[in-house]
């Protein structure tokens, strides 16, 4: 029951926030705040995951591909087509769902628990129109751009491994990664921290907006959104490659 | 005018109250008394639609609340100016801006227009030149007078004071319960003031309302309950160490 009690309140929840997308004025301020917040705050760290991740993947691979038949650039190719299509994208989900969706459900937790949103709803204003919509908006528009970055940085990385290990030279990792470049590898990863960016913030809101009891209740709603965006992003990473590729 | 007419509430299977009937009168002082969970505060909300009833209805000015469409309830909403027990202040935004906060979304006026209505409000709870301070560095009664001037800025018809003098110290209470009458006689706004603080229930209330036993137990003017003959209303008042 408590599920199902749920699963309601989330869709009444993003029901409202489409019903009133159209407010434009109403969270055109927050919006640019909350893309500084989630977009470009986290440019920096994204990109440091992406560019490790490279770098470490660079270095199992040509650990595993130790055969004399395999030429070294399937190393850049391998390397550069796993983070496009997967790792650049999970990875960065993973670490902003901590990031951004922790953030996101304890300040809307925090705002309920202190009445503040009961403050804007007394007002006058429409607090999901106000708080939820600028958020979620905020994660899809970002989302796909911070991938960007950390993909460039994973093969950057990727590249400077191979050549600071001595397994392969530049020109042979970006030879591979050139050969095995499709553009739709792209797409797909954009596609996917496209619907990251949307499960984590607007489970983050959801929580947070929701939340009750305190300061007890706000660590709560944080954990249980970052707990359940994690999962969330596991299952929409399998059904998107199942439908995709 | 509020009406409050047959309204009940429940929190699953906790019933808070059942049939709660109250007229609020235009230029009245209602003061809402009763123990700590008996549904003060539930009871308050329901008067401005943050919260809806299990049954009954709120009318404000002829309006059932709880039928209105999004945009005729932010009408409604309008006339309303919530002090909460807390404040609710906004902490990422100084004091100005709190108080601005309506001013800046709700109408026309201009920047400077804006800067003289704040600046009045403040002057009117005896915060001149608080603004630029973080609500951070506030201390509990300041939190409550810029709630106050926030909840005041838009010129509303009705005032509702969710325990106004909580967590706060004698003078500092005293403080709030001039201002409530200050306000209640300078902009002649109808006021509701959730309380269980005595002192303040005879200091600003023109009549009393006491929530007991999941109903609207007692109700009259001031007159009235110091003659009450109403065991768990004398034993509240009694339990409050006040002498009436």
């Amino acid at each position: 029951m408590l599920l199902f009690s749920e699963i309601g309140r989330y869709c009444r929840l993003l029901y409202e926030a489409l019903r009133s997308i159209t407010e434009f004025h109403t969270y055109r301020q927050n919006l640019f705040s909350e893309m500084v917040k989630t977009g470009i705050d986290s440019i920096g760290i994204s990109a440091l995951a992406g560019l490790f991740t490279g770098a470490v993947l660079t270095i199992q691979t040509s650990y595993q591909l130790t055969s004399s038949f395999v030429d070294k650039s399937a190393i850049g190719a391998i390397v550069s087509q796993s983070m496009l299509v997967e790792l650049s994208a999970m990875v960065t989900a993973l670490v902003l769902s901590g990031r951004v969706g922790a953030r996101i459900a304890t300040e809307l937790g925090t705002m309920r628990v202190s009445e503040q949103i009961d403050a804007l709803e007394s007002m006058g204003f429409n607090s999901v129109t106000f708080l939820v919509v600028p958020r979620v908006l905020g994660g899809v528009l970002m989302f796909p751009i911070i991938y960007l970055a950390a993909a460039a940085a994973g093969v950057i990385g990727g590249n400077l491994a191979g050549m600071f290990t001595g397994a392969l030279t530049p020109a042979e990792f970006m030879e591979g990664a050139r050969t095995y470049f499709y553009p739709w590898d792209v797409a797909f990863g954009m596609i996917k921290s496209f619907v990251f960016g949307y499960i984590i913030t607007s489970i983050s809101c959801f929580k947070g907006y929701f939340a009750s009891g305190g300061a007890e209740g706000v660590g709560r709603a944080t954990t249980n959104a970052t707990v359940l965006s994690c999962i969330y992003i596991l299952l929409a990473d399998f059904i998107l490659a199942a439908i995709l590729l | 005018m509020i009406e409050i007419q047959h309204l009940g509430k429940r929190f699953d299977s906790h019933v808070v109250w059942n049939d709660v009937n109250l007229t609020i009168h235009d230029g009245e002082t209602l003061a809402v008394i009763g123990k700590s969970g008996c549904g003060k505060s539930v009871l308050l909300k329901h008067m401005n639609a943050l919260l809806h009833p299990d049954m009954g209805t709120v009318k404000v000015d002829g309006s059932e609340i709880f039928n209105l469409s999004y945009v005729q309830l932010r009408l409604v909403r309008q006339k309303f100016g919530v002090l909460f027990q807390g404040a609710a202040l906004f902490d990422s935004i100084d004091t100005f801006e709190n108080v601005a906060f309506p001013l800046r979304y709700f109408t026309r006026m201009s920047e400077k227009d804006i800067r003289i209505r704040v600046e009045e409000c403040l002057e009117m709870v005896n915060l001149v030149n608080m603004g630029p301070k973080k609500t951070s560095e506030l201390s509990g009664g300041m939190r409550k007078r810029v709630g106050l001037a926030r909840a005041i800025v838009m010129q509303p018809r009705y005032l509702l004071y969710d325990e106004p003098t909580s967590g706060l110290d004698p003078v500092t209470s005293e403080e709030i319960n001039d201002l409530i009458i200050h306000l209640k006689e300078s902009l002649k706004i109808t006021s509701v003031v959730i309380t269980h603080d005595m002192h303040s229930v005879l200091r600003v209330a023109d009549n009393v309302a006491f929530l007991d036993e999941q109903k609207l137990s007692w109700y009259g003017t001031l007159d009235e309950m110091r003659v009450a003959k109403h065991d768990r209303l004398e034993e509240f008042i009694k339990a409050s160490e006040y002498k009436i």
